[in-house]
């Protein structure tokens, strides 16, 4: 009776085959519906902006949109670069550049916030590390960014230095095509 | 309380009789909400239950009318709110009953958990009974945040992403997360499509799990202040009309309220940012969450310093979700085999202090996280979860009850001054109610 019963029969094939197309059916009518909800064609086609910077004089900022977020590009002044030059990578709460157009593991010091020969210039994604709130410009202790959300204090070259942001803020990849113009993205 | 569980249902119509062989609907009704016994000492902190079934119908009902006139588009939202307000008739009514009526859902809601906690209704045999509960307060907290992402002011879009910012604290797949629930790298058009149809099914899951909340209370049968269980049946009374009425009249007295404030001061409760239209490139001067929301965003931005690998995000996030999930274990964290706080004198004190300590913590999170307010909130956090992971668990051991009485009838017969006469045994003869 036993043996039997340990015997596989028809009705047991039809058991876990039927389980099995209910298991690989049901994972793959998930995946669009978990898909659909990730950014679409229309969101992912995202153009490069190009931005004439003839105007931004030093210790002027520009705001551009780039991706639905803000991107900043600010003419630092030149004690603004030095105040960010001065600071030991060892107070630093985060020691990456976090620079796009830079190796991943690139230390955050000033020259590495920006790309060469445009030392001055700082363009940066304006959006707090934190929680996504956009950090007001030339505020908090450091004269840099204040994130009025939770409290994120930014310096002039736009790395955490107090607060509850983790990272500094990101560097987007951009190109100086002239002495006038960069490209964002 | 399976002793009186079966049902004393006698259809009195042909039809009834017909109808009862058929489907037992009415059987059920009456055995759940006229015939059920109810313990006779419940208070009218017992009435919140029949309040927040209450609120959960006005919201579904002044939702669902929202939505006829409602446009749930980025570009079109804000001024559709405004056409709701102005153009529709009494437009203004409805709305202001939706939005008013989330705060008043959570009033009754934090009541009712308290009163829980006070009263140890989540002890054995009714951890499932809590649990629900529990469930059915994260699905509010996830209807109610969409719900105010919908008018697409300026509160609207910096909560949405503040709030879905959460998820990027989790390592690896935390930005991918993000993603999918705004659906772009920023909180666009996408998330408010998706907002508004998840807005309007889950007030749906939540009378669902409301369902189950119901029956598995019906099973245990309600506590009561003091805690001991019905033994006979003269320590309760049926739910029709005694519940019945207490139920109804404070929901009466709770209208009246929500109704002064609908009337009188419909925007006291909200914030005066959100009557500007979203814009992604500028932050609010300070971003403030509902009120009911405020203890856990004190929490979060109470951690602003790294712990070992955990960054000061993933900490306060971690803080912030930890607080809830504590909720949900708080069955097996009390070891006190007595349920109510009237015989706990120690639990007691720590339950209004912890009352306290909340009510702190919202009112910090009402402030600029700057100063002395973040320091506070930390001390404010770490007493909320001293509470739960420490005071809970110890006080269960060491302290020493008051003593209890041996009935709800005798509690009762005490407090009315020597008892009047009626000895537990004759208040539990049979009932002789027609």
């Amino acid at each position: 009776m036993s043996a039997e019963a340990i015997e596989p029969n028809r009705r047991d094939f039809l058991y876990i085959a039927t389980g099995m197309a209910g298991v690989v059916g049901a994972a793959s009518v998930a995946w669009p519906f978990i898909d659909q909800m990730q950014p679409d064609a229309s969101t992912l086609a995202l153009a490069s902006v190009e931005v004439d910077v003839s105007s931004v004089t030093p210790g002027m900022s520009l705001i551009v949109k780039w991706r639905g977020k803000p991107v900043v590009v600010r003419n630092r002044t030149p004690k603004e670069m030095k105040e960010a030059e001065e600071v030991k990578l060892s107070e630093l709460k985060d020691p990456i550049a976090r620079n796009d157009n830079l190796p991943s593991d690139a230390p955050a010091t000033d020259a590495n916030r920006t790309v060469k020969g445009q030392e001055a210039w700082l363009v940066m994604v304006q959006v707090c590390t934190h929680l996504g709130c956009i950090p007001l410009g030339q505020e908090g202790e450091f004269g840099g960014w204040f994130c009025p959300c939770h409290g994120s204090q930014y310096d002039t070259a736009g790395r955490i230095r107090k607060g509850p942001a983790p990272e500094n803020m990101a560097i987007p990849k951009y190109k100086f095509t002239s002495k006038t113009s960069v490209t964002i993205g | 309380m399976s002793g009186f569980q079966h049902s004393t249902y006698t259809p009195k119509t042909g039809f009834g009789r017909w109808f009862d062989q058929r489907m037992p609907l009415p059987r059920l009704v009456y055995d759940s909400f006229v015939a059920y016994p109810v313990p006779r000492n419940l208070n009218y902190a017992y009435t919140f239950g029949g309040i927040l079934s209450m609120m959960l119908v006005i919201q579904i009902l002044t939702g669902i009318v929202l939505a006829m006139h409602y446009a749930a588009n980025s570009g079109l939202a804000f001024d559709s709110v405004e056409h709701i307000m102005r153009d529709v008739n009494f437009g203004w009514l409805l709305r202001y009953v939706h939005s008013n009526g989330a705060s008043f859902f959570f009033i009754a809601v934090y009541v009712h958990i308290f009163r829980g906690l006070y009263y140890g209704s989540y002890k054995a045999p009714r951890e499932l009974l809590w649990i629900l509960g529990c469930i059915i307060y994260l699905l509010m907290m996830a209807t109610a945040f969409m719900g105010y992402v919908l008018p697409w002011g300026q509160m609207s879009f910096w909560g949405a992403t503040v709030i879905t910012g959460f998820f990027s604290a989790i390592p690896l797949v935390g930005d991918w997360i993000q993603q999918l629930l705004i659906g772009g790298f920023a909180v666009g058009d996408p998330t408010l499509n998706r907002f508004f149809s998840l807005h309007y099914l889950l007030p749906f899951m939540i009378a669902g799990v409301v369902v189950l909340h119901v029956w598995a209370l019906h099973v245990a049968g309600q506590t009561n202040p003091t805690g001991v269980d019905v033994k006979t049946k003269g320590d309760t009374v049926p739910f029709s009309p005694h519940a019945t009425v207490k139920d109804g009249f404070a929901m009466v007295v709770f209208l009246l309220v929500f109704a002064y404030v609908i009337f009188y001061i419909p925007d006291y409760l909200g914030h005066a940012d959100n009557y500007v239209e979203a814009n992604p490139l500028k932050t609010p001067s300070e971003i403030v969450p509902e009120w009911y929301f405020l203890p856990f965003y004190a929490m979060l931005r109470a951690i602003t310093f790294n712990v070992g690998p955990i960054n000061s995000k993933l900490g306060g996030v971690l803080v912030m979700f930890g607080s809830i999930v504590l909720l949900f274990l708080v069955p097996w964290l009390d070891t006190s085999k007595v349920r109510s706080a009237v015989y706990r004198p120690w639990y007691k004190l720590f339950f209004w202090i912890f009352l306290v300590d909340v009510v702190m913590l919202g009112w910090l999170g009402s402030k600029p996280p700057q100063g002395i307010y973040p320091t506070l909130a930390l001390i404010g956090a770490i007493f909320y979860y001293a509470f739960f992971l420490v005071i809970m668990p110890i006080l269960g051991l060491i302290e020493t009850p008051r003593k209890l009485p041996n009935s709800i009838t005798e509690s009762v017969l005490e407090k009315k001054g020597g008892g009047g006469g009626v000895p537990a045994r004759a208040a539990a003869a049979p009932e002789t109610r027609s």
